[in-house]
């Protein structure tokens, strides 16, 4: 049963919250520096182009201009690095052309940087800008991926293809998979376009670079979901600075969906800027300037075939998928289409035969990257919409044919025909669950309902699988990871007994500072209200590797709970001390040391002040203070499941679907504060019906983005959603975390799009309209168009 | 360069301004009041409402000078005077109605107008108000839950966890 | 945004006096003037506020029983005091932007800018409405020349905005989703020589009237009227948000509802 308060399980109030409801959150564009100064950016507005010279004489004259730089000035320096290698079919490794600091030679993608100016003021930078003579000979684009392959122009000429990679999963698997589908009963076929999403984290991204010359030292303050792997990309790999000698600090940062995981040209400009001048520089994008460089999310071309036998048992599945990866390679981009999504291609079922063919194609757009979900958003989206179109075909009930092709809970650990071993789970169990939240008795009443007002209602379910809690390192590391996929903890015991705890998770919103320390302080035995969580700051936290992938809790989470052991195994030694007893004698409960069968007790608290006042201490045996360390680093992913429903209305006259409700059922392991991760649901559930009915990143064929802004790019609002039930009370814990916990962060934007399209796809059927599929973002006028034909 | 004498959250204030400087820039730079944020440049998301002569307007989208002689309130001045948090702001907590944060001192500047003028809103008439607000984080299953409960209304029966 | 000054007068005449300064515009909220600015898309020197003027603001009922808005009135005035004497009007102004944009924004400045998506055209060219200048009156038949083109002077500014009051009416408003303005927006009113029927949101010449639903209601004031009619896609705006074929089908579609919904 949920306790209180300060423990694990608790509702915890966020005490976060205070500062944000008072206006006192301090993020990256509130914190002034004394003598900043202000950098802007030239950016392309062709989509490709050659960049023949730059006249920077101008605008240097300007008002208050302090600098120009161009690509010139960082032509020496390294590239911004893909973090993952990824090798083709043929076993040729991907391309990897250079991501500089500021474009230099080529314009690749309409916002493209080629210069960037320096000024006492935002408006004078502005100016300046304006008054930059840039020559830029514009060159066709490539938009279209299978144009791109097909021998369109190249975006990087010095790699002489726009293909990345082709990459196969399992490569072995491809004969008999095709076997398999060959001599199948049946075989059901979809081609499908998962739609390019902009993130749009309501703060847009903000770096401020400092130099202190007497030091020698650079502080970056910057919108980061990873101040540690920014550190790491600019000092290793970019900039060369020595990485004792760069402080990176991602203090309140406002949402980041996957774009704040990465390392931008516009930090290490700020920095470089920031030595020259002996100021501070400060750059805050407009959200225009975030619609063109922000990395953008999924954007695959797929082709999807499930075969089936005459018993509806899947046989196989095979799929052939085109992904984006724009003008140049991200961070994680080459992770995200591969192995963030090809080994989810088995979902939650025992199907045999699995093959994935991944092209990754460079095009004239913004580069794309992990966004919430990243890769398991398109491979689940693929499958629950194959799975239910074969359904269709068949005639039977789409629930029955996933229930038959499950995996059955006495079959864990279960290594599925996609790469992965799955460690537990009980896919039945969610689908009853979700079944009855969902109220499927009522259905057809309310069906009956909507007819009698004009109106076609469906409903659509899902069941999806996740892998998350990134990353196992050994595992990453063999599939081509360049960095291991640990996390770190600090806890810090001060001799008063309140204690601080570093961690490299970064909260961007997910609550760490409240639910943290609850997992603390239910291990110590102590009031929650005094411990305090400290992240972002890399001169302070021993080390991370930041918060995405669903991973802080799993992975940061249980590095908090190996150095809280650490301080239990430290505090018992000293307490035995104190006690007079021997160490295997002291039993700690409640916050209390004490002699087991005796009254003779310490508290936590005075062993806390003994550790920092060590007077008669055993210092031949016990070191003073009471400070501990943990990484931790996963055996395995986590697998969170889930089953989801929804019913629609839709309006035959206009196409309009409005979403009448909404069920999702999610297995999350244990749960440590059940209101975050409902509100961690229900805002990935935001962004997936965000993306099965509203958003649409839309690129004309010259590389022109057409949805550059909140005026054309739909955002989800208030009144398009509803209010959501949502359940995690079907619990089977993670195996191999310390507290059993799977991860909750993108769940929602997983389960959520091919719920919708189902359930649309099942309104317009009902209606007797012949539709199998329409390409998402289901608006009215995609809707109103398949219905007419 | 124009002067400029408004009220912010009961206390004078003046400063010199550009024709062009935003109100929200004024707010922001020349004040210090960094909870009133910017998070577009086409007077959408909302993040920047504020309250002028008690009327919410997005102060992205008015100019300091057209603020000369208002009365202006910001996120910074909610609070009730002894510092704990009003109504609005507590029912944003109670019900985890803000994730990042960055959007929520626009939602209870926008909430605390709504409620000014219709002090039981429906949750169909939350969500039309919101219209002009933006979070990304939350789906808003807890900012309108979190708006009923401000408005005194019991929401124990939606959906919580 | 380039650099200018902002006057605040308080007087027509003085803002007109303002606004023959070289390279002047007149500010009248500014909901769709200030992110233009900012884009950089527009160098006025100077901008002169509308706001401050006492002539221009409120609302009133003249002798004929016309509902006369003051040029810088906001859309939440509007809303909030047109509700009993044109329901109609006060309908499809407590819709445009939303509720701080509806706190800034003015139908001057919305009919003024004659935006092919904005609402308020649709109002005035419904009603028949009659644009009063500082320097003459206008009627809405001969106001709306095309995209953001007004049969305004340079200089010239909306002082009041004259709504005859029709037995009926009623604004359908189908949003495009991200904007939330008009994909396709109709405002239908039923006046004693017959009915009105305005568009927009539609065309790729801007706010215009559907003249054969006119007809066709004028005779029977009901959506079975218009069951026989289509609309020609020609000349629709096509755009990621909808086709010309799926405009022109909205127009019949709200047109309609608009019918059955009037009051």
């Amino acid at each position: 049963m949920p306790k209180d308060s300060g423990v694990i399980g608790a509702s915890d109030k966020r005490r976060e919250d205070v500062r944000f409801l008072t206006g006192r959150g301090q993020y990256t564009d509130d914190i002034q520096i004394a003598g900043q100064v202000y950098a802007c950016f030239a950016r392309s507005d062709v989509a490709h182009g050659e960049i023949v010279s730059i006249d920077t004489a101008a605008a240097k004259a300007m008002p208050g201009v302090l600098e120009v730089f161009t690509g010139d000035d960082f032509a020496e320096v390294g590239g911004n690095p893909a973090g993952w290698l990824i090798n083709s079919r043929d076993g040729e490794p991907m391309k990897e052309p250079k991501r500089p600091v500021l474009a230099h030679g080529k314009v690749r993608h309409v916002g493209d940087a080629y210069a960037a100016v320096i000024a006492e003021t935002p408006e004078q930078a502005k100016d300046a800008v304006e008054a930059l003579n840039a020559e830029i000979k514009e060159q066709p684009a490539v938009v279209d991926m299978k144009a791109a392959l097909e021998g369109g122009a190249l975006v990087h000429d010095e790699i002489e293809t726009n293909q990345c990679f082709d990459w196969g999963w399992i490569e072995d698997n491809r004969a008999a998979t095709d076997e398999a589908i060959k001599n199948a009963h049946h075989v059901t076929t979809l081609e499908l376009v998962n739609n390019r999403l902009v993130p749009n984290a309501m703060e847009p991204r903000a770096s401020t670079g400092i130099y202190d010359p007497g030091t020698d030292e650079y502080k970056l303050y910057t919108t980061s979901q990873n101040p540690h792997l920014t550190r790491l990309l600019i000092c290793a790999f970019v900039m060369g600075i020595p990485e004792n000698k760069l402080t990176v600090i991602a203090p309140d940062v406002g949402g980041g969906f996957g774009s704040k995981i990465y390392h931008y040209g516009e930090e290490a400009l700020v920095l470089a800027a920031a030595k020259k001048l002996g100021r501070p520089v400060r750059w805050t994008a407009s959200r225009s300037e975030a619609f063109l460089t922000d990395a953008h999310g999924r954007d695959h071309v797929t082709k999807i075939e499930l075969a089936v036998d005459k018993d509806g048992m899947f046989q196989a599945f095979r799929t052939e998928t085109y992904a984006n990866v724009g003008a140049y390679l991200s961070n994680f981009s080459t992770a995200t289409p591969t192995f963030l999504h090809g080994t989810l291609m088995a979902g939650n079922y025992t199907v045999p035969n699995v093959y994935v063919n991944v092209k990754a194609v460079f095009t004239n757009t913004a580069p794309v990257d992990a966004y919430r979900g990243a890769g398991r958003p398109e491979a689940t989206y693929s499958l629950e919409r194959v799975i239910d179109k074969c359904a269709r075909e068949l005639g039977v009930d789409p629930i029955a044919l996933r229930r038959k092709n499950f995996i059955k809970p006495d079959q864990y650990p279960y290594a599925g025909a996609a790469g992965l071993e799955y460690d537990t789970g009980n896919y039945d169990a969610l689908m009853d669950k979700m079944e009855e939240l969902a109220d499927f008795g009522g259905f057809e009443d309310r069906r009956k309902a909507s007819e009698a007002k004009g109106l076609l209602r469906g409903r659509g379910v899902n069941s999806y699988i996740e892998a998350c809690g990134i990353a196992p390192s050994n595992l990453v590391g063999i599939l081509g990871s360049r960095v291991g996929l640990y996390d770190a903890a600090t806890v810090r015991v001060n001799a008063t007994g309140t204690l601080s705890v570093m961690v490299g998770a970064h909260s961007h919103g997910q609550g760490h500072e409240t639910v943290f320390p609850q997992v603390v302080a239910d291990m110590l035995g102590i009031d929650a209200q005094s411990i305090d969580i400290v992240h972002g700051d890399t001169s302070k936290i021993p080390f991370g590797m930041g918060s995405y992938g669903s991973r802080s809790l799993a992975v940061c989470g249980s590095a908090v709970v190996r150095a809280t052991e650490k301080i239990i195994a430290k505090a018992r030694k000293i307490a035995a001390h104190m006690l007079e007893a021997a160490e295997g004698d002291v039993t700690f409960e409640d916050g209390n040391f004490t002699v087991a069968g005796t009254d003779k007790s310490v508290s936590f608290g005075e062993v806390a002040f003994k550790a920092y006042v060590p007077h008669n201490f055993p210092l031949e045996d016990i070191e003073p203070g009471l400070e501990e360390t943990a990484f931790y680093d996963p055996a395995n992913f986590t697998y969170p499941s889930g089953a989801y429903a929804c019913e629609v209305e839709v309006d035959p006259e206009t196409g309009q679907v409005t979403i009448d409700s909404f069920t999702a059922v999610d297995d999350f392991g244990n749960v440590m504060n059940p209101m975050v991760v409902s509100g961690q649901v229900h805002g990935g559930l935001g962004q997936g019906i965000g993306q099965a009915m509203l958003e649409n990143t839309v690129y004309d064929d010259n590389g022109q983005l057409n949805a550059a802004s909140y005026m054309d790019y739909t955002m989800p609002r208030a009144d398009d959603l509803p209010f959501y039930t949502v359940d995690h009370s079907c619990v089977t814990p993670c195996t191999h975390n310390p507290l059993g916990v799977k991860g909750c962060g993108e769940a929602g934007a997983i389960g959520s799009p091919p719920t919708i399209v189902n359930a649309v796809i099942d309104a317009l059927q009902s209606g007797g309209k012949d539709v199998t599929h329409i390409d998402m973002p289901l608006t009215p006028a995609r809707v109103w168009a398949a219905m007419n034909g | 360069m124009p002067q400029v004498k408004m009220t912010v959250n009961g206390q004078d204030v003046s400063g010199e301004v550009e024709g062009r400087t935003l109100l929200v820039d004024f707010l922001r730079g020349d004040l210090r009041l960094t909870g009133t944020h910017v998070g577009c440049d086409t007077s959408q998301c909302g993040a920047c409402v504020v309250h002028v002569n008690g009327q919410a307007v997005k102060s992205c989208t008015m100019f300091a000078v057209e603020a000369d002689g208002a009365d202006v309130g910001t996120i910074e001045g909610q609070a009730n005077g002894d510092g704990s948090l009003n109504v609005i702001q507590q029912a944003f907590q109670d019900h985890h109605g803000l994730q990042c944060g960055f959007c929520t001192p626009g939602m209870v500047m926008s909430t605390a107008a709504l409620l000014k003028d219709n002090p039981k809103p429906t949750e169909a008439e939350v969500r039309a108000y919101l219209e002009g607000n933006i979070c990304r984080c939350t789906g808003y299953h807890n900012i309108v839950k979190a708006i009923m409960a401000a408005s005194g209304q019991d929401v124990s029966a939606i959906a919580a966890e | 945004m380039y650099a200018f000054e902002i006057e605040r007068p308080s007087t027509i005449a003085d803002a007109v006096a303002a606004l023959k300064t070289e390279d002047a515009q007149a500010l009248s909220g500014g909901q769709t003037l200030i992110p233009t600015l900012k884009q950089r898309l527009a160098m006025p020197a100077s901008l002169v506020s509308l706001g401050g003027i006492g002539e221009m603001q409120g609302i009133c009922i003249a002798d004929d029983g016309s509902v006369c808005v003051g040029g810088a009135t906001t859309h939440a005035t509007v809303a909030a005091e047109t509700a009993s004497s044109y329901p109609g009007l006060s309908g499809l102004a407590s819709h445009i932007g939303d509720p701080a944009v509806r706190n800034r924004g003015t139908i001057g400045g919305s009919l003024a800018n004659n935006d092919p998506s904005a609402c308020y055209p649709a109002a005035a060219l419904g009603s028949g409405a009659e644009i009063i200048t500082n320097a003459r009156s206008i009627a809405a038949d001969d106001f709306f020349e095309g995209l953001f083109a007004t049969a305004l002077d340079e200089g010239e500014i909306i002082t009041e905005v004259r709504f005859p009051v029709p037995e009926k009416a009623n604004y359908q408003k189908f949003v495009q989703p991200a904007s939330r303005f008009a994909l396709v927006g109709v405002f239908v009113a039923k006046y004693a020589d017959g009915v009105r029927v305005a568009v927009t949101g539609a065309s790729e010449d801007g706010v215009f009237r559907w003249s054969a639903a006119e007809d066709a209601l004028s005779a029977n004031f009901s959506a079975d009227a218009l069951a026989e009619l289509s609309v020609d896609a020609d000349g629709m705006i096509g755009d990621l948000h909808g086709t010309p074929e799926y405009r022109a089908h909205l127009v019949k579609v709200m047109s309609g509802r608009a019918v059955t919904a009037a009051t």
